[in-house]
């Protein structure tokens, strides 16, 4: 089955009323093949929902979701055997092992023993989970249990993969491995990732573009550099230093440099506000008049500080 | 030719998508029978139930030999089922009629809200197949066990009865046998299928337990006190009441009473274990005038009870249709 676009999603004035409450709003997502897409928004902001009708599990209250041009609402069955899912707070059946609950994903796919058994053992290894899987699911740590989601979304070997907050709760390394992971099946098997989360940093690295979503509203999306550049035209840009020795006499120098609007002190390090990068002047200038630079920060490029401003602007 | 190549690609698309939704509920069916057949809480059940039944038959074998002569020897093995003794005032049948809802309620209280707690609901409504597919397989899975419960069950105790006393069924004790067991597997799925409606109207499993405890209790036990206390009310019998006042009060009773499936399978039973009871309902001399004496034949008692069987059904099949419909416009999310 060929595609007509380059996308491998698509919702086109995606909307879902719950009562008053609007969930989502008017939504038009695109998602281009063999990426990694960050849906990034708080609690609430109708994230899941949005997931949840890409998969056929919700339907719209109007306009659709297309995955590789299939409606999820009129074929779901289509859809759903492309697309594996991992759920926000994915649970197992504790009593069975974790083969044993691969295996049921399997015949829910209609996989024949040999293939599922196949597949199994590789999704298994794939998350480095092949030691544990006799092992009921009940004994499981969190972490565990999270890899044995992604094991059981790869055995469908699905094009699209989505992970509803995939990273939340588990310790610092089991994230790293986790988006190592997740960058390795964009990277190596070409697979289109769609990560929900509301925790930047650690999506800020793995994802090629970003949505930022906010009451049911896709308010800004683009690559991160993208997002930057929208967000911060024309306003200042903001340097964070420390110099020794911090005196009065520093702050008159930050502010006598060309371009500096304003400085502040902020515990103890100074902020400049400036209308370009004026790095490299400042380090010259500071040097030149015996100050030695301890911390040297431009502020505004990260994530968290895009997401910060789009909510002081709300 | 272009057309009938296509018309037949339509329908191979189609029987191969057909198979496809079999496939996931078929699945379903094998994971729930492993579930049901493996869980400690069906195991402790089945004991209960067995030990009960066994007591039961226990009681009703000794007293049936010890009124050996004094009593004709019709229907001796149907007896078994419906003898109770001075030591344990309980049949098997009015067992299974206790403990079956029990069993049908315990199987089904969590079928989906547990998945929901679990965190498996949509995980495994992502898999493609449809949503039916999840609470048709539960439900067929639940009544399988059930029947492979109930007919075990019931030829234990026929296979015990025939060593204790010694007298082989007739053909037609059989029939009216498996009858009876069919009968319980009905009535025990409308209690599944209940149990299941609430399992979906409730998110808490503890609520569904709950409310499938209190449906029980009110159906096998208050509602035959509520249509007494309202038949009463409506038509008061006093030793002074003429016969239409007692008639009416008697149908109001029975009426309302059969509003419970509890009731509804207590008379079928009784009609189909023991072939002497030619009416449920009141008697009059007038009707009973010219009848001739003599047990019921099995279609005559089924005739009986059809409307009874019909009830059933009907209880069942509505329970589930109202667990499905809501099911299906369900919100997936916790």
């Amino acid at each position: 089955m060929t595609t007509g676009t380059k996308y491998l999603v698509e919702t086109v004035n995606l909307t879902k009323k719950y009562g008053d409450l609007t969930a989502v709003d008017n939504l038009n997502l695109e998602v281009e093949k063999g990426t990694i897409f960050g849906l990034l928004g708080p609690n609430g902001a109708g994230k899941t929902t949005t997931i949840l009708m890409i998969l056929g599990l919700t339907e719209p209250t109007s306009g659709k979701a297309l995955v590789a041009d299939h409606d999820a609402t009129r074929n779901p069955l289509v859809v759903k055997s492309m697309v594996g899912y991992l759920p926000d707070n994915v649970g197992f059946y504790q009593e069975l092992t974790g083969r044993e609950n691969l295996f049921y994903t399997a015949a829910l796919n209609g996989l024949d023993k040999d293939e599922a058994e196949k597949r199994i053992t590789e999704a298994l290894e794939r998350v480095n989970l092949l030691e544990a899987a006799d092992r009921r699911v009940g004994e499981y740590s969190r972490g565990m249990r999270q890899r044995l989601g992604i094991a059981d979304v790869l055995l469908k070997d699905p094009q699209l993969i989505i992970l509803d907050e995939p990273t939340l709760g588990i310790d610092p390394e089991g994230v790293r491995e986790l988006l190592d992971l997740i960058k390795s099946l964009a990277r190596d098997d070409n697979k289109t990732v769609l990560i929900s989360s509301h925790l930047l940093h650690q999506v800020q690295d793995i994802c090629d573009k970003v949505g930022i979503f906010v009451d049911g509203k896709l308010i800004a999306s683009g690559t991160i550099d993208e997002l930057a550049e929208q967000i911060f035209k024309g306003q200042p840009l903001r340097l964070e230093i420390k110099a020794d020795p911090d005196e009065e006499a520093l702050i008159e120098l930050c502010k006598g440099i060309n371009t500096v609007q304003d400085v502040k002190r902020q515990g103890d390090l100074l902020v400049l506000s400036c209308e370009r990068d004026i790095r490299q002047e400042l380090v010259k200038c500071l040097a030149e008049k015996g100050y030695n630079l301890l911390h040297l920060h431009l502020k505004g490029f990260t994530l968290d500080d895009i997401y910060r401003r789009y909510f002081q602007k709300e | 030719m272009a057309k009938d190549m296509a018309v037949r690609d339509l329908i191979r698309s189609d029987l191969s998508a057909l198979w496809d939704a079999n496939k996931g509920l078929l699945a379903v069916i094998r994971k729930e029978l492993a579930d049901h057949l493996s869980g400690k809480r069906f195991v402790i059940l089945a004991l209960l139930v067995v030990v009960a039944c066994l007591a039961a038959l226990y009681v009703a074998g000794s007293t049936i030999r010890s009124s050996v002569g004094q009593d004709k020897l019709e229907f001796v093995f149907l007896r078994l089922f419906t003898t109770s003794g001075s030591s344990l005032p309980f049949s098997f049948i009015s067992f299974v009629s206790f403990l079956g809802p029990l069993v049908g309620l315990t199987m089904g209280f969590d079928a989906i809200n547990g998945e929901r707690d679990r965190g498996t609901l949509s995980r495994i409504l992502s898999q493609p197949i449809y949503r039916d597919a999840l609470i048709n397989g539960k439900f067929l899975a639940g009544v399988a066990v059930l029947s492979i419960m109930i007919f075990g069950l019931g030829f234990l105790v026929a296979g015990f009865g025939l060593l204790m006393i010694g007298v082989p069924p007739t053909v037609e004790e059989v029939f009216r046998i498996l009858a009876y067991l069919a009968l319980s597997v009905i009535y025990i799925s409308f209690w599944l299928a209940l149990a299941m409606l609430f399992s979906i109207l409730f998110r808490e499993t503890s609520t569904s337990a709950l409310a499938s405890i209190a449906a029980w209790l009110l159906f096998a036990i208050f509602v035959g006190l509520l249509a007494g206390m309202i038949a009463n009310g409506i038509y008061p019998v006093t030793d002074s009441s003429n016969i239409q006042q007692a008639l009416a009060n008697t149908r109001l009773y029975q009426t309302l009473s059969r509003l419970s499936p509890t009731t509804l399978y207590d008379e079928a039973t009784l009609t189909l274990l023991n072939p002497t009871v030619r009416t449920l309902g009141p008697v009059l001399a007038q009707q009973a005038w010219g009848a001739i004496k003599g047990p019921l034949s099995l279609g005559q008692s089924l005739l009986l009870i059809w409307p009874h069987l019909v009830g059933l059904v009907a209880a069942t099949l509505i329970c589930f249709a109202v667990a499905y419909i809501v099911f299906m416009r369900q919100e997936i999310r916790a």
